[in-house]
């Protein structure tokens, strides 16, 4: 694997997890405004998100009740874990072109990243 | 005043699609004005707008990148070292959010746009190659080649550590603000590094989404991420920056540049007075 395709594949990477991501949004906004869309929106005031929409565990559970909120959260988790896959892979990409020194800078990456999301 | 959830989705989604739009035509980072429009123009509490612009940063960024990175523009070595400080940053600058008060990260939010503003009117630097290599970049093996007319230009990468502590910086904004910091990674990749813009420009918005992300999951556990308000924002910007990508105007660029740097120096302005007089 050159650098050429790995690129090729970071870049195919990156779009299939926007779009997919975009998708599934999508598919929860049109869920929560046929539901919710003549109600009244109260964003100026802070209240922070219920437990359920969180966590990663609530979401996909509320997401599998098939709750607008939860599909939302679920294709924003989506989005999250696009670049940390990208980061993943090139873990990957620089093991098979031997490259230690550069395995390790992208595992420091990784694991930061993985501690951020990890603590949801 | 009453709006429906519908028509204030609708609003906020055509506006995060203007910023999108302009963001992408004007090469600036369209991000730094989701905030000051949430806040100050739909009224929404700068905690949700945060938590709302770091998601819409990471879809932006990421769809960008994907054209970028198949160019060969961007230097994947360079944007994996840099990442440990951008991300690093990120998480501090999250952690900072909690311990302020919103009128302060007004005030900083201000103080940055401010920065944008100066950036978008100056010219683009020129890129030497240096004499003295610097020896991490030479161990980090960071130089590297990029296409041009002529075809491949090799390029030399100065000032690792002073590049190295601006991104830490760059990261900690990132994380406090829900923005990409772009703004500051030019000035850590072009003027400390001496990396040339083509290639600066490109890796700074691959990196963007990396450094987003080590932050969203934190804002996400916070309760800052609104699935109600993210959406409209997130499409928004993503629809408007892959249609402001695609049009392609030569003439009219410049105007359209100083045009979005009054914009976003009148914004600038409200959030430091509004930060100042605790109203966010």
């Amino acid at each position: 694997m050159d650098d050429k395709k790995t690129q090729a594949i970071i870049g195919s990477l990156l779009r299939t997890g926007v779009f997919a991501s975009a998708a599934v949004v999508a598919i929860g906004a049109c869920l929560l405004l046929a539901r919710n869309g003549h109600s009244s929106h109260t964003y100026h005031i802070f209240r922070g998100e219920p437990a359920e929409l969180r966590t990663l565990g609530g979401i996909a559970h509320a997401a599998r009740r098939g709750e607008p909120g939860g599909i939302i959260q679920l294709g924003l988790l989506l989005l999250i874990a696009t670049p940390v896959a990208r980061v993943l892979f090139s873990a990957f990409a620089f093991a098979f072109e031997h490259d230690w020194m550069y395995v390790l800078i992208t595992l420091i990456v990784l694991s930061v990243l993985l501690y951020s999301l990890l603590s949801t | 005043m009453h709006i429906t959830v519908l028509s204030f989705t609708m609003l906020i989604a055509l506006g995060s699609f203007f910023a999108g739009f302009l963001g992408a035509l004007t090469g600036l980072c369209g991000g730094v004005v989701i905030v000051p429009l949430l806040t100050l123009v739909f009224g929404v509490d700068i905690r949700y707008a945060i938590g709302a612009s770091l998601v819409s940063v990471i879809a932006t960024s990421s769809g960008a990148a994907a054209a970028y990175v198949r160019e060969g523009y961007s230097n994947i070595r360079i944007g994996m070292f840099l990442e440990i400080a951008t991300t690093i940053g990120a998480i501090v600058g999250a952690y900072i959010a909690t311990k302020i008060s919103p009128g302060a990260i007004g005030i900083v939010f201000g103080a940055v746009l401010i920065y944008s503003a100066f950036l978008s009117g100056r010219k683009q630097p020129e890129h030497r190659i240096s004499d003295t290599p610097d020896r991490l970049a030479l161990s980090l093996r960071l130089n590297g080649a990029y296409p041009t007319p002529q075809g491949l230009e090799p390029y030399t990468v100065d000032n690792v550590p002073a590049g190295f502590s601006l991104m830490f910086g760059a990261g900690i904004l990132s994380g406090l603000l829900g923005i990409g910091s772009g703004a500051v990674k030019v000035l850590a990749m072009d003027q400390a590094m001496k990396i040339p813009f083509k290639v600066s420009t490109t890796t700074s918005n691959f990196m963007i989404g990396v450094t987003a992300a080590a932050s969203a999951g934190l804002y996400l556990s916070r309760g800052y991420i609104d699935p109600a308000l993210t959406m409209p924002v997130m499409l928004g910007v993503l629809a408007g920056s892959l249609t402001g990508a695609r049009i392609l105007v030569k003439a009219g660029t410049r105007t359209l540049r100083m045009v979005f740097a009054v914009v976003i120096l009148a914004l600038a302005v409200e959030m430091i007075y509004n930060g100042a007089a605790g109203r966010l």
